[in-house]
C-alpha cells in the first residue's frame, strides 16, 4: 500500500509541476465547453432570401409579406430580375430565391394554378431541406388563406377526414440543444483528457529513460499500474464535476438523475479509457506513435458515438460496431442519467458492459506492460 | 544547398521508418470519409417505440400496421396505461411512444377528427424531431389515403430547385469539412510535435550547432510534411470524387493551390505552437485538443455558423478552416474562378504571415 502512496505521490508531483499542463487540463477544456456548446445547433434561423417578384400583384406582395414575416427568413434582397439572385447565390449572400413569374396573379385567378420558383442552395443538403420545407409551408399556409378568402368554400362538401398528430418532446420539451449537447461535449472532454494523458504517459517513461529506474525498483506491475490510473482518474472526475457545474449555472441543464450514479458511472468509463490509454502507451515505442494511435481511436470512436447524430441513424453493422465503442456507451449513459434521471436499475446492462470492457482492457494493459527489457 | 537536402531526406527517413504512425496518417483520411459516407446519416430505421392503444379498433390496427411496416420502426412494447410510458422511456430502448385516443375510429368516421399523441423521448433533441416527423408523415399519409381526392380550386405549386447539390447529398459537406479538419490537425500536430521532439531530446542542439541556418532547418522539416499533407489531400479528393460522387466544377489547379496554401498555413500555426513550449505533450495537447474540437464546430463543417450567436460568429472568423471550406466549396461545388475566393485567399495569406512572424521571433537560436 504504501509503494502506490509513494507512486500516486510521484505523478501528482509530476503533472502539477508542469506549468503549461494544468491550464491545458483545467481550462481548456472548461472555456471548450462554454464556447462549443452554443455552437452546436441545427436550429434554423435567418437564411437569407432573395425575393424575385415578376409579377408586382397584389397577391405576390401578400405572399411576399408572408415571408418576411415569419422568424427563419431574412428578406435579404428584393428585385425584378433572376439573374441578379443568381449572381447573390454564386457569391454566398443568398440562401433561398423565391422566384415568382409573371403573371402570378392572372394565372391563380383564371387557371386554378400557378408557380413559383424556389431555388435552394443545397451545398448543405440539411439547412437546404429544412429551408425548403418551412418555405413550401408558408406557401401553404398563403394558399388555403387566399382560398378561403377568395372562393368561399361551398358549405355542404362533406368534411376531409383528418387525424392531428400532436407532438410533446419529453425530458427536454423545446427541444434545446444546449441541454442535449453539455452532457456530449463533457463527455467528448473527460475522455480526450483521459486518453491523451494516460497515452503519453508510459511511453514518455520510455523515451526519457526513466522506465527504466522504475523496472529496478521492486514495485510490482499492478502496483505501477494503478499509480498511473488513480491521478488520472481523480482528474477526470473533478473535471466532470467543474462541467456539471459549469453547464448547471450557465446553461441551467436539468441534472435529473442522481449524481451519485452518474459519478459511479463516470469512474467506470474513465477507468475503461484511462486503461485504452495505458494499454496504447505500453505498446508504442516512441511518443508520436502513441499521440497518433489515440488521436485516431478518438476520432473515430467520437464520430461514432452519437455526440453529432443519433446512433439510431446508422445502419446496423455500425451499430454492432459500437459495442467496442466506450464513448457510445457514455454518451447515452450521461444523457440518460442527466436529463431522463434514468437509476442503476435502468441502466444496468450498459454499466455491466463497461465493467467488464474496462476489466478486459486493464488486465491487457498490465500484461503488456513488460518489465523486463 | 546540398546540406539542405541532406536533411530533408533525413526527415523523410524519420517518418517513413516509423510504419505505425505512417499508416495512421494515410489511413485516418479514409478512415474518417467511410465514417461521414457510410455511418453518419439523418436517415432512421429501426428505431424502438411503443404503443399505447387506448381504442383498439380497425383504424388504430392499420395505423399501427403501416407505421411498422414502414421499416423505420420496430415494435419493442405494447403498453397498457400512461404511467408505463416514464418507464420504458427510462430503460431506454424506447425512443417514441405513440397514443391513440379512446373511440378513435368513430371519432374520425362520425366528426372527421381524431387524434393521436406522438410523445418522443429529447433527451436525444435530433432523434426526436425526426422521428416525430416520420410518424407525422406517415399518420398524414394514411388520412390521405382514406380521403377521396377532392380537386382545391387555387393551387399555388411551389417549384423546387436544389442548386449546386441536386440530390442533397451529405458528402458535399463533409468532404471539404474532412478536408480541413485532417489538413490542419496533420500537418500542425506533425511539425509541432517533431521540432518540440527534437527540443525534448536535445537533438535540437546538435541540429543548431551544425552549419544549417535556423531558418533552413525549419523548411527542412516543413516540407516532408507539406508532401505528406498533400498527398492526404489528393486521396480525400479522389475519394469524394470517384466513391460519394462530389464534383470538381472549378479549375483542378487552383484547388490544389488553395490545398497547399491551407497546408503551409496549418505547418506555420505548428511551428508557432513548437515555440511556445518544449514539452511534447503540452505541445500534442494543444495542437490535438486546442484544434479538434473548435475546427469540428466552428468551421461550419457540421453546424451553420449562421445560426450561432453573434459572438461566436466573430470567433469562428478568427479560424483558418472556415475560410478554407468556403474557398473549397466554391471551387469544387459552384465551379467559381479565382475572382470568387480572392478575399478569403489573401485572408489565409494573412494568417500563415503573422503565424509566420510570431513564431519567427519567439523562435531561439541560442541555447538557454
Amino acid at each position: 500500500m504504501r509503494t502506490i502512496l509513494h507512486l500516486l505521490q510521484k505523478e501528482f508531483l509530476q503533472i502539477f509541476r508542469n506549468r503549461m499542463m494544468l491550464p491545458i487540463i483545467f481550462i481548456m477544456p472548461l472555456l471548450q465547453l462554454i464556447i462549443l456548446v452554443n455552437a452546436a445547433t441545427m436550429e434554423m434561423k435567418n437564411l437569407n432570401i432573395f425575393i424575385v417578384d415578376q409579377d408586382l400583384s397584389v397577391t405576390s406582395r401578400l405572399l411576399v409579406d408572408r415571408f418576411s414575416a415569419s422568424p427563419f427568413f431574412r428578406i435579404s434582397n428584393w428585385s425584378t430580375s433572376l439573374d441578379e439572385a443568381d449572381e447573390t447565390m454564386e457569391r454566398g449572400k443568398t440562401d433561398i430565391i423565391l422566384n415568382i413569374p409573371g403573371n402570378f396573379e392572372r394565372d391563380l385567378v383564371q387557371e386554378n394554378r400557378a408557380e413559383v420558383q424556389l431555388l435552394v442552395n443545397a451545398i448543405n443538403g440539411t439547412v437546404a431541406g429544412i429551408g425548403y420545407s418551412y418555405a413550401a409551408s408558408i406557401i401553404g399556409g398563403f394558399n388555403r388563406e387566399i382560398i378561403t378568402k377568395w372562393y368561399q368554400l361551398p358549405k355542404n362538401v362533406v368534411t376531409l377526414q383528418s387525424i392531428s398528430a400532436k407532438p410533446s418532446f419529453w425530458y427536454n420539451p423545446e427541444l434545446n440543444y444546449k441541454v442535449f449537447m453539455v452532457p456530449a461535449v463533457l463527455a467528448i472532454l473527460i475522455t480526450v483528457i483521459g486518453i491523451f494523458l494516460s497515452g503519453l504517459n508510459i511511453v514518455r517513461e520510455k523515451e526519457l529513460g526513466t522506465i527504466e529506474q522504475i523496472n529496478v525498483t521492486p514495485i510490482r506491475k499492478y502496483q505501477f499500474i494503478f499509480g498511473k490510473l488513480v491521478p488520472f482518474l481523480i482528474i477526470g472526475l473533478v473535471e466532470l464535476g467543474f462541467g456539471l457545474t459549469i453547464g448547471k449555472i450557465l446553461f441551467n441543464i436539468p441534472i435529473n438523475g442522481s449524481l451519485f450514479v452518474l459519478f459511479t458511472t463516470a469512474s467506470i468509463y474513465l477507468i475503461t479509457i484511462l486503461g485504452i490509454g495505458l494499454l496504447i502507451s505500453t505498446l508504442a515505442s516512441t511518443l508520436q506513435q502513441s499521440i497518433f494511435i489515440s488521436y485516431f481511436l478518438i476520432m473515430v470512436f467520437m464520430m461514432m458515438s452519437g455526440l453529432f447524430t443519433s446512433v439510431e441513424t446508422m445502419p446496423n453493422w455500425a451499430q454492432t460496431i459500437n459495442i467496442i465503442n466506450p464513448i457510445a456507451y457514455f454518451m447515452k449513459l450521461v444523457r440518460t442519467i442527466l436529463l431522463k434521471g434514468s437509476g442503476f436499475r435502468d441502466i444496468y446492462q450498459d454499466i455491466a458492459a463497461l465493467v467488464i470492457y474496462g476489466i478486459t482492457i486493464l488486465s491487457l494493459a498490465t500484461w503488456r506492460y513488460r518489465k523486463t527489457v | 544547398m546540398k546540406r539542405f537536402w541532406a536533411f530533408v531526406r533525413k526527415e523523410f527517413f524519420h517518418i517513413f521508418r516509423d510504419k505505425q504512425t505512417l499508416l495512421i496518417l494515410f489511413g485516418m483520411p479514409i478512415a474518417q470519409m467511410l465514417i461521414f459516407g457510410f455511418v453518419i446519416s439523418n436517415e432512421i430505421r429501426d428505431v424502438g417505440i411503443a404503443i399505447l392503444d387506448q381504442s383498439n379498433d380497425v383504424a388504430t390496427q392499420q395505423l399501427t400496421d403501416k407505421i411498422l411496416s414502414s421499416g423505420y420502426f420496430l415494435l419493442e412494447d405494447k403498453l397498457s396505461n400512461s404511467d408505463e410510458i416514464e418507464e420504458v422511456f427510462r430503460r431506454g430502448k424506447v425512443k417514441e411512444v405513440i397514443v391513440f385516443e379512446p373511440q378513435f375510429e368513430q371519432n374520425l368516421v362520425r366528426t372527421g377528427k381524431a387524434n393521436v399523441q406522438i410523445i418522443a423521448d429529447a433527451s436525444d433533441a435530433n432523434l426526436a424531431n425526426l422521428i416525430s416527423a416520420y410518424t407525422n408523415g406517415i399518420i398524414q399519409d394514411y388520412v390521405n389515403q382514406k380521403n377521396v381526392l377532392i380537386p382545391k380550386p387555387m393551387q399555388i405549386i411551389p417549384e423546387v430547385r436544389m442548386v449546386y447539390n441536386e440530390q442533397l447529398k451529405g458528402s458535399f459537406m463533409f468532404v471539404p469539412g474532412i478536408m480541413a479538419l485532417i489538413l490542419m490537425l496533420i500537418s500542425a500536430m506533425m511539425t509541432s510535435i517533431s521540432i518540440v521532439r527534437e527540443k525534448e531530446m536535445g537533438t535540437m542542439e546538435i541540429l543548431l550547432a551544425s552549419p544549417l541556418k535556423p531558418f533552413q532547418i525549419i523548411v527542412g522539416k516543413v516540407v516532408s510534411y507539406i508532401v505528406l499533407a498533400f498527398t492526404n489531400a489528393v486521396t480525400i479528393l479522389l475519394l469524394g470524387n470517384f466513391v460519394f460522387g462530389v464534383p470538381i466544377q472549378g479549375s483542378v489547379i487552383l484547388l490544389l493551390l488553395e490545398c497547399i496554401l491551407y497546408i503551409i498555413l496549418a505547418l506555420s500555426l505548428g511551428i508557432l505552437i513548437s515555440s511556445i513550449t518544449d514539452n511534447q505533450q503540452v505541445a500534442m495537447m494543444i495542437s490535438g485538443f486546442a484544434l479538434m474540437l473548435p475546427v469540428i464546430l466552428l468551421s461550419g463543417f457540421i453546424f451553420p455558423i449562421e445560426n450561432m450567436p453573434i459572438i461566436l460568429q466573430w470567433v469562428c472568423q478568427l479560424m483558418p478552416a472556415k475560410w478554407f471550406i468556403i474557398i473549397i466549396k466554391n471551387i469544387m461545388l459552384k465551379g467559381v474562378g479565382f475572382g470568387y475566393v480572392w478575399k478569403e485567399t489573401l485572408i489565409l495569406i494573412g494568417m500563415t504571415i503573422l503565424f509566420l512572424s510570431i513564431s519567427l521571433k519567439k523562435f531561439k537560436i541560442r541555447l538557454d
